[in-house]
């Protein structure tokens, strides 16, 4: 399976994830990735990311995400 | 009898209410007097570097008060707006630069480097912080005489469209076309200058025409959704509650989004009297829900490609539909008609499928420096050998339904929409072919994951990550694929081509 950094790496190539506090601020991922990247943790993890976590807070940095994924029920 | 657009302001907004605002953005909040004022500079400045007319201006700047004030400045100097995405990679930007080969590029001191970068000269580059001033620097009655020479049939904007070649297509449109369209919509589609716009669509779409003209012409104010807002679906629902947004005019895919999510149960938007759409087929599920919790708000369905100004068709949804329905692309908007032919040219009867084919003031002009594409896609009415008239084919297939409505069908060849946008996959193609070591490539559309697709053979093993980083610099964000799958070798059909079809019904 995929490692988180391994699937923001296929959607910003150009960017290093892994040293970046602030992906929104960082202009690391724009609406066109939020999409993609929700899509792609939703069939990934085989979890469904719901509407109302999709916020600015959840996606600021690997962290944030991982807390994310991990109350969605996945074991990182 | 009005010719030109920049008569909708001098005659509108700012005759009728010059200190109104105009326009918010994050960074400004404007008066009608104000962007006037502004742009009028804009239009002085540009005069000073050439007398062009008629031509079309490139805009390089994000959506703002600054593109209104650019675009008004443009039209006041006898030219035509071409508002480009600041997104666009370098590629694709400087295909479009050389095919509009402008004297000036209006943009801002924050955008100009990317120019330069393409070695653009700094001469060339006006920036629109010279014209944000409160000095005047032009002469009302020079500007005005001048603009004289502007008649009706001349480039007022011009819009561009994937194109499968893969440089986009600059579509050219015209003052009249744009006021056919704009004056019937004000009056069909109810609209007085009371509106408050949560303005979303790219100003490099179509639906910015109508926008734009809304708030120039009466007063209506244009507020720019932050694009951080546009990224989060309750952010952006936030959005709508917390401003006094009373007009929207979006593509379904996010209204999609936010009904999928069921964003608007826990708000109250009745505040919203106008929820317009355009750019794909809205799912009509997803429409219920929205009439649903705004059941005061009049919906409409707008229907056009790019070479139609804004749309050619509409429907006011004014009867229930069930949720399996589909909705109506409905019936021509005025001084436009719309013919279903079918292949032997021959009217389409009711619900036989055909081309949806457009004849009228509603035209675009051509694809601008490209008289063979042009060719192609306006042509002589077929029905009509009596004298020169054209139609626009726009390889969309419909049919009459018995109600005397327009039924969208689809498309016949290898164009999609995707998140609102017009892609040709043949331009996708076409920049994938690029990258070293591609021996083939297929590009298809999932429709029901809205996915795209690309089926490749390769000399070595290429990552997902590898390919969308060399398609970036070529393609804009919303044409990346997102699903790679190579492939020792694409299936063919006897006679050796790619079986696009196979690949097709793989993934849908």
């Amino acid at each position: 399976m995929k490692s988180l950094p391994e699937i923001l790496k296929e959607i910003r190539p150009e960017f290093d994830f892994t040293t970046s506090n602030n992906f929104m601020e960082d202009g690391m991922l724009d609406s066109f990735d939020m999409v993609t990247l929700v899509s792609t943790l939703d069939k990934t993890y085989d979890i469904s990311i719901q509407g109302t976590d999709i916020v600015p807070e959840n996606f600021q940095n690997l962290q944030t995400i991982e807390a994310l994924l991990r109350k969605c029920g996945v074991q990182l | 009898m009005q010719i030109n657009v920049i008569e909708y302001f001098e005659k509108g907004a700012l005759a009728g209410c010059r200190d109104k605002v105009a326009v918010i953005d994050q960074e400004h909040q404007f008066t009608f007097g104000q962007i006037g004022h502004f742009a009028k500079n804009c239009a002085a400045l540009i005069l000073r570097n050439g007398s062009m007319m008629r031509r079309p201006i490139p805009v390089f700047l994000p959506k703002s008060a600054q593109n209104i004030i650019a675009d008004l400045g443009i039209l006041y100097s006898g030219n035509a707006y071409a508002n480009l995405d600041v997104k666009s990679p370098p590629q694709r930007l400087k295909g479009m630069l050389q095919n509009l080969n402008a004297d000036i590029i209006v943009t801002s001191a924050q955008y100009a480097d990317a120019l330069r970068a393409l070695d653009i000269p700094s001469d060339r580059l006006l920036l629109i912080e010279q014209a944000m001033t409160t000095e005047t620097l032009y002469d009302q009655a020079v500007l005005l005489k001048r603009l004289e020479a502007v008649i009706d049939t001349d480039p007022y904007c011009l819009i561009h469209t994937s194109g499968s070649t893969g440089i986009p297509k600059g579509v050219a449109l015209n003052h009249r076309s744009t006021i056919d369209f704009v004056d019937w919509a004000f009056e069909r589609l109810e609209l007085d200058g009371s509106e408050v716009m949560g303005s979303l669509a790219p100003i490099y779409f179509d639906a910015y025409t109508l926008e734009f003209c809304l708030c120039i012409a009466k007063g209506a104010t244009w507020v720019v959704v932050p694009d951080q807002t546009a990224t989060f679906p309750v952010k952006l629902v936030d959005f709508l509650v917390k401003n006094p947004i009373n007009f929207i005019f979006w593509v379904p895919t996010i209204m999609v989004n936010i009904a999928n999510l069921d964003l608007l149960s826990k708000v109250n938007l009745e505040r919203i009297k106008k929820v317009f759409f355009i750019g794909e087929v809205f799912p009509t599920k997803h429409l219920n829900y929205w009439r649903r919790h705004i059941p005061g708000a009049m919906f409409v369905n707008l229907y056009g490609p790019i070479e139609i100004t804004v749309a050619c068709t509409y429907f006011i949804v004014d009867r229930e539909l069930s949720d399996e329905e589909k909705l109506p692309v409905g019936f021509p908007c005025r001084n436009t008609e719309i013919l279903i032919l079918t292949e032997q040219n021959r009217l389409a009867k009711v619900d036989e499928p055909g081309e949806i084919c457009v004849r009228g003031s509603s035209l675009a002009l051509g694809y601008w420096n490209n008289p063979e594409r042009t060719a192609r896609g306006f042509v002589q009415n077929p029905l009509n050998p009596h004298h020169p008239e054209l139609i626009y084919r726009t390889g969309d297939l419909g049919h009459w339904n018995s109600r005397g409505e327009i039924m969208f069908l689809g498309r016949q060849d290898f164009q999609i929409k995707h998140l609102g946008y017009r892609i040709e996959l043949g331009e996708i193609e076409h920049a994938a072919l690029q990258v070293e070591g591609m021996r083939n490539c297929c590009v298809v559309y999932n429709q029901g994951k809205k996915e795209i697709t690309m089926f490749f053979e390769c000399d070595r093993q290429l990552s997902p990550a590898f390919i969308r980083e060399r398609l970036s610099a070529a393609l804009p964000k919303y044409m990346l694929p997102t699903v790679f799958n190579q492939m020792d070798l694409l299936p063919r059909n006897p006679n050796g081509k790619i079986d696009r079809q196979k690949l097709v019904s793989s993934v849908n």
